[in-house]
């Protein structure tokens, strides 16, 4: 460097982009050889208890009738996997089921976004009466999963409008309304045998609203004011700021949403009496052997093990492709 | 730019009062700062300026406009907070703009104006970058391009420099005095340091417990400081303080240790009997020989200050200290003069606090309650 080159004076020196080294986080327990051993003993046998049911299902998708109704059972793999699958799909409408399926489950993981986003966002950051009052009973709606409240739901799936029903004819508006007009008022909306009926009764989710909130409980206050100062409004502040923000929140909250959704049964079961709107969870049942589906013949497990083979392969797209997401999501230490 | 005018301005929490009826008229184009220590309401005041927060009592005007129910973005201030509150997503650029994006302004009048004002400020090859990847000045930098692109006519700031280390301190300080020196615009900063106020500051307002204490330039307020509290919070290091009564005869303040402190025959005639408070900068005092000199005091131990040297002294039980260039280590409880020249003693009342003034249409107590001029 010459003289020239030198400037007059040297001002801040800018650091590289600090990057993040993540540190092995010391163990709780000490690393012994002993330790080591029975931890991964643990492991071992875990891993074992969750996937020898699946080696089952495998193994027995893909052997033949008389292969997989062998007497002691026959535990090796076979080479009919693709006939099997094959018969799966096409003895039934599965596509269509898929469809649905697919459908509903989105519409869950959407809805449920939507509102959990939206609650919460309402519950951290306006500042009024009711804010505790809501949150609590969000969260007491924990302890009332659909099977709890299935019987009132149904209810209210057969006719969405029927507690406004009760409610007009209870305080008289109803007779009054007749005693004027000569109308008999029936209000109606009927949501069984539809996607409405079977996305609906799922979407409010107290867990969901719980992870919002937490994560809304981060957001420093100075950036709430910040945006103040900027001019946004709470829906833009909410558009701009919040939804980029709780991404991976979302990306978690969309996996197990999904995946729960996809797996619902009971409450298909119940609403859906027309075969289009069935989705593939229940549709399953169908090939699952018994003394009316068999009519006496062999049962075919090896069929109805490639068809859950199928109804299983969605959620494990979802959860792999979402997976980093996902844990970033839960621990969401990125700020 | 505007002046701001606030008048009789009060904040409740709930049953606390936290601010007591304030007043302060600033100036078009002046610098302010907000001096107090931790807690005493500098925040909320500079807040309900802002419209972050409800004004319980009073009125606020900016540029002749009551802004009392207006929102934020209606008042034309915007603000540096301390730390940063930059959107992290958002790349540099993004958070500069961001106020304009939300204003409407088109992409490509955007994109100009972001690359001027982070050329402004020095942040122009970052401009793509997210602020996770910026060193802390930098990060208030990007927060002080995102006010500045807005034009505002206030610029509000809450103590945004508390968060970096002293050098840099230093050199933001002189960067945020040169960007008010370019634009113009009436600027409001709340700090705890004194340094940090007064060499910003072409007005401080020295905040106590949710009031007023005096309003000046920070030349005034080290040299006439309007009570006891403003005394020993402004100077490093702090005022000495000793009590006395005034004896006009004597011209000069009894001690309980039967020495005297000489004052000005005008101050000695103006307060003759009163108890009072003596002020004494460690910086006007020096060191003499024992028995000389207008204090009697014993070594207690000393301080390299680079420059200087702190002497710190006891008279009795009183703690006392000297700063002075003539450095002298002596052994401690050794016997020392203090020489106290008349025209450095400041006086106060013991039981107000308020500054005792003779002179020339003297003021006993200058207090300043500046209503709207
Ligand atoms: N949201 C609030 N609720 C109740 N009291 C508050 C709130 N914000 C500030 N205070 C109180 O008001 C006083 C002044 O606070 P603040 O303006 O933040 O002080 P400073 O900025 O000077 O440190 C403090 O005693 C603080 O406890
Ligand atoms: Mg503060």
């Amino acid at each position: 460097m010459t003289q020239a080159e030198l400037p007059l004076a040297t001002s801040e020196i800018l650091p590289a982009p600090r990057r993040r080294t993540r540190r092995r986080r010391p163990g709780l327990v000490e690393n012994t050889p002993w330790m080591n051993l029975a931890t991964h003993a643990i492991l071992i046998s875990g891993l074992l208890l969750l996937l020898g049911p699946i080696y089952l299902v495998f193994a027995a998708a893909t052997q033949t009738v008389q292969e997989v109704n062998q007497i002691p059972p026959n535990l090796s793999i076979s080479s009919h996997f693709w006939e099997n699958i094959s018969e799966a799909w096409f003895s039934r409408d599965f596509q269509s089921k898929f469809i649905n399926s697919a459908i509903v489950a989105s519409g869950v993981v959407i809805g449920k976004i939507v509102i959990a986003c939206i609650t919460a966002f309402g519950i951290v950051f306006f500042d009024h009466r009711l804010r505790m009052p809501i949150f609590w009973l969000v969260f007491i709606t924990l302890m009332l999963p659909l099977e709890v409240r299935i019987v009132p739901t149904y209810a209210v799936a057969a006719n969405a409008l029927s507690p406004f029903q009760a409610i007009l004819d209870w305080t008289g508006v109803s007779w009054l309304i007749n005693a004027v007009s000569g109308v008999e008022l029936a209000l109606e909306w009927n949501m069984l045998n539809t996607y409405t009926g079977l996305i609906m009764p799922l979407i409010a989710t107290a867990t969901g609203t719980f992870l919002y909130r937490q994560f809304f409980l981060t957001i420093p206050d100075e950036l709430v004011e910040a945006a103040k100062m900027d001019g946004a409004g709470p829906l833009r502040f909410l558009r701009d700021v919040l939804v980029p923000l709780s991404a991976t929140n979302m990306a978690a909250l969309a996996t197990i949403m999904f995946v729960s959704g996809w797996n619902q049964f009971l409450w298909p079961l119940l609403i859906i009496t027309d075969p289009a709107h069935e989705v593939v969870a229940v549709e399953l049942r169908s090939l699952i052997p018994n003394a009316n589906t068999t009519g006496g013949g062999i049962p075919k497990w090896n069929v109805a093990m490639a068809a859950s083979l199928l109804v299983m392969l969605p959620p494990i797209v979802v959860v792999v492709a979402m997976q980093r997401w996902f844990v970033r999501g839960l621990i969401s230490t990125e700020k | 730019m505007a002046d701001i005018s606030i008048r009789d301005v009060r904040k409740v929490y709930g049953k606390d009062e936290v601010i007591h009826g304030v007043n302060l008229a600033i100036h078009n184009g002046e610098f302010i700062v907000i001096l107090g220590p931790s807690g005493c309401g500098k925040s909320t005041l500079l807040r309900m300026i802002a419209g972050l927060e409800d004004i319980s009592g009073g009125e606020i005007a900016i540029a002749g406009t009551v802004v009392n129910d207006l929102e934020p973005r209606e008042r034309g201030c915007a603000m540096v907070f301390q730390n940063y509150a930059l959107y992290p997503h958002m790349t540099v650029g993004g958070n500069i703009g961001y106020a304009l994006k939300v204003a409407g302004v088109k992409r490509a009048e955007r994109d100009a104006k972001v690359r001027a004002v982070a050329r402004s400020v020095g942040l122009e090859e970052f401009i793509d970058r997210k602020p996770g990847q910026l060193s802390g000045g930098q990060r208030q930098r990007v927060a002080m391009a995102r006010a500045i692109i807005r034009e505002p006519k206030v610029f509000l700031f809450d103590e945004p420099l508390s968060n970096l280390d002293a050098k840099l301190r230093v050199q933001m300080r002189h960067e945020i005095r040169r960007i008010h020196n370019r634009i113009g615009a009436t600027s409001v900063f709340v700090t705890h340091d004194q340094h940090e106020g007064m060499t910003l500051a072409d007005r401080m307002v020295i905040m106590n417990k949710g009031t007023i204490d005096q309003v000046g330039t920070p030349e005034e307020v080290y040299n006439r400081p309007a009570t006891t509290y403003v005394a020993g919070f402004i100077g490093s290091p702090a005022m000495n303080f000793l009590s006395g009564e005034v004896r006009a005869g004597e011209s000069a303040v009894a001690l309980a240790d039967g020495s005297r402190i000489a004052l000005t025959p005008a101050a000695a005639r103006a307060f003759d009997g009163r108890l009072v408070q003596i002020g004494l900068r460690p910086e006007a005092l020096a060191l003499c020989a024992p028995g000389e000199g207008a204090l009697r005091a014993r070594f207690d131990f000393y301080e390299e200050m680079g420059s200087d040297g702190l002497h710190h002294l006891m008279v009795e039980d009183v703690p006392l200290s000297v700063l002075s260039a003539h450095k002298q280590r002596m052994p401690e409880g050794q016997e020392v003069g203090v020489t106290v020249p008349p025209e450095v003693v400041h006086l106060f009342d013991v039981e107000s606090g308020q500054r005792l003034e003779a002179g020339p249409g003297a003021v006993a107590t200058i207090k300043r309650m500046e209503h709207a001029e």
